[in-house]
């Protein structure tokens, strides 16, 4: 009997925590009934982060002497009072650089020069930032980013990702094949991981990998290996949103649009932002970057959705922290498929959207590594 | 009475061992001398051996050590020959089929998918041997070979997942890849790209034949249990006997719901849904990406998918700049 008690406490403390998260859950129906359309989230996902910093100070009007007057060698911040763009100024360091200061981007014996990386980085992100809040709001809505959507107090964002090294290819040593290990990215399946260089970076991949037809059809030759990256591709994104397929997808077909929720649109555009973030921004700054900063395989470490939503469906609560930090909005926000432009990182899928689909020329997938 | 709900055996016989019935000229001599184990003898019979090995039997134990040494040590090397990381992340790790750049070629590079085909094939030739050695053993003890039949339909279903559908896609990736892990999410991501197996009509036959095994299963042993009492576990002798646990059995379910099984139509059922199992299973991968690419629209066709209410989501890769600043 007293060998009994332990060896079942023992075995009560590990169904716990084999099997039950403690804590209250709540559960909410998002669909039709009967459709699985549900989900149950954690209430430590939601809300603002308590660290959350206040604005410097309150924002000042947009009066008097314009930045570009004042200051010299303004690039992007060329349409505000020097007032506002010393609340910026501010509000940054607060944000990215709060231990390290203004020198962590700034020469302090000549505050203009680009001496600094980071202050050239730094200004490309500036951009970065109002092309989301302006382009983008088909994915970032009214809500917006602002740096410290990202980058939350730190110089370089806590969730980022770069390429890995794949290994020899003709070699079974060490050869993962991308895939087949524990891996936080995918939800610790066996999926391939190494997704974001092929959906969220140059030459992305299609993600969608069911037909748009019942029956086969050379149009659309999509290997089931390409399903396989697909899949783990959409489980960082639960991951990163902390919420099941359901969010989006209705499980009776993953594919079609008339059954799923408008969370699915929401999600296809932020994609394509992340694209235009790793592709339009940070990848073109690779040779500014100092070798430190570079990843193993020497390519700038990118973005990817948990960069901003960190488990959260909402990054930071939903809290709409834009609304201290207007300048960081260009003047009219426009959806960017209003927007498109020849050229443009979206106007070949926007435009055709049969290639969405269209991997003819068997076999399609060539391994990257 | 417990012991007649007891999991385990509860009579055991110790006698001389059994050697069998003699076999026929041609046989090779059964190898090993009987003993017997308690513990096997809680499952099943306690005595142990005579084996009959023969020829077949060696050649399918050596094609099958060799595909799981090639499974093994591939998986071994993938985490750099650490023992304690094989150990660890055993579930995860896997012998993956050549990637699609390779389609159905033959002979593929040992790294790119060669050492998959070689594990399948030492796999395929060990089973397909093995079924021919269910097929000879029975015949030589004058059985009938429903055993080997039975056996040749899970091949049927190992063989389309692994060979006869690649065949037709043209493609080895299309293969399940050997792995824990590996070939679940495999499943998984072969119901995403081809729309839902759900909507399958032989993927629910395979489903329903299944489930019906089990069912009929537990209606099965239940019964014979029931009335081990009165001897039922002796079904062939009591069959054309009145009064005995045969019958009772039989009355049992011929009050509850009207109609019985005989003692031999309950093994025809039990034989045929297991082998429909495999049966139509094998035949439903087999038509998925040769005949039909999406299964839910196929549904959607023959009017089987049910049908929800619109959510009125636009795909916005079909959407015109014109349309999306009409609807915003």
């Amino acid at each position: 009997m007293s060998r009994l008690v332990p060896l079942l406490a023992a075995s009560a403390a590990l169904l716990v925590l084999a099997a039950c998260e403690p804590g209250g859950k709540i559960t909410q129906q998002n669909g039709y009934r009967g459709a699985g359309l549900q989900q149950v989230y954690d209430p430590d996902n939601f809300g603002v982060p308590a660290d959350l910093p206040a604005p410097p100070y309150d924002l000042p009007p947009d009066g008097g002497p314009r930045a570009t007057e004042t200051y010299q060698n303004v690039q992007v911040l060329t349409d505000m009072s020097t007032d506002r763009f010393n609340h910026l100024m501010a509000a940054i360091t607060q944000w990215v650089s709060p231990d390290q200061g203004c020198a962590y981007c700034h020469d302090p014996a000549d505050m203009a020069a680009d001496t600094v990386y980071t202050k050239v980085v730094a200004r490309r992100m500036l951009a970065m930032t109002r092309n989301i809040n302006g382009r983008w709001s088909d994915h970032v809505g009214t809500t917006g980013v602002t740096c410290y959507t990202c980058h939350r107090g730190q110089p370089v964002p806590a969730l980022v990702w770069a390429q890995t090294d794949q290994g020899d290819p003709m070699s079974v040593r060490g050869q993962r094949h991308g895939q087949n290990m524990p891996n936080a990215n995918v939800g610790y399946s066996s999926l391939p991981h190494d997704v974001f260089n092929r959906y969220l970076s140059g030459d992305p991949r299609v993600v969608r990998v069911a037909s748009n037809s019942a029956y086969p059809s050379p149009a659309h030759n999509v290997s089931l290996k390409s399903a396989e990256d697909s899949f783990g591709v959409m489980i960082h994104l639960s991951e990163a949103l902390g919420v099941n397929c359901t969010h989006c997808h209705n499980s009776q077909s993953f594919q079609s649009w008339s059954q799923s929720r408008a969370q699915r649109a929401t999600a296809w555009y932020g994609i394509r932002m992340t694209r235009d973030v790793n592709q339009g921004y940070i990848t073109p700054l690779t040779s500014v970057f100092p070798a430190s900063r570079l990843g193993p395989m020497g390519d700038p470490y990118k973005v990817n959705c948990l960069t901003c939503h960190r488990g959260q469906a909402k990054p930071l609560g939903g809290l709409q922290m834009l609304a201290d930090y207007p300048y960081l909005r260009p003047p009219a926000p426009v959806s960017v498929a209003d927007q498109l432009v020849e050229g443009d990182v979206l106007s070949e899928v926007l435009g055709q959207p049969e290639d969405l689909t269209d991997q003819s020329g068997a076999p399609t997938v060539q391994n990257q590594e | 009475m417990p012991r007649y709900q007891n999991i385990f055996t509860q009579v055991q016989l110790r006698t001389l061992p059994e050697y069998g019935v003699p076999l026929p000229m041609g046989n090779e001599p059964r190898v090993g001398s009987p003993g017997y184990s308690y513990w096997l003898g809680k499952i099943g019979a306690a005595q142990i051996g005579p084996i009959y090995l023969g020829k077949l039997g060696m050649a399918s134990l050596i094609c099958g050590f060799l595909a799981i040494e090639i499974i093994g040590l591939n998986m071994w090397a993938s985490v750099n020959w650490d023992p304690v990381q094989f150990v660890r992340q055993l579930p995860w790790l896997a012998l993956e089929p050549p990637g699609p750049e390779w389609g159905f070629e033959l002979l593929v590079p040992l790294a790119q998918g060669g050492w998959w085909q070689m594990a399948g094939f030492f796999m395929t030739a060990s089973v397909l041997l093995w079924c021919a050695r269910t097929y000879i053993r029975a015949r030589e003890l004058g059985m009938g070979t429903h055993v080997t039949w039975a056996f040749l339909s899970a091949i049927w279903l190992m063989l389309v997942l692994g060979f006869i559908r690649p065949l037709l896609m043209g493609s080895w990736a299309e293969a399940v890849p050997f792995g824990i892990f590996p070939h679940l999410d495999w499943t998984a991501a072969f119901s995403i790209r081809y729309g839902n197996l759900f909507y399958n009509p032989f993927h629910a036959l395979s489903i329903t034949f299944l489930y019906g095994s089990t069912l009929l299963f537990a209606m099965h042993g239940a019964t014979i249990l029931a009335v081990a009492r009165y001897g039922g576990e002796r079904e062939l002798e009591q069959i054309t006997d009145r009064g005995t646990a045969s019958e009772r059995a039989a009355l049992f379910w011929r009050w509850t719901m009207g109609f019985n099984a005989s003692m031999e139509s309950i093994h025809r059922w039990a034989w045929w849904f297991a082998v429909l199992t495999t049966l139509t299973g094998g035949i439903g991968i087999l038509l998925t990406g040769t005949v039909v690419d999406n299964w839910y629209l196929w549904a959607v066709e023959h009017n089987y998918a049910p049908s929800y209410p619109d959510s009125g989501v636009l795909d916005p890769a079909l959407q015109t700049p014109t349309q999306s600043e009409a609807s915003s």
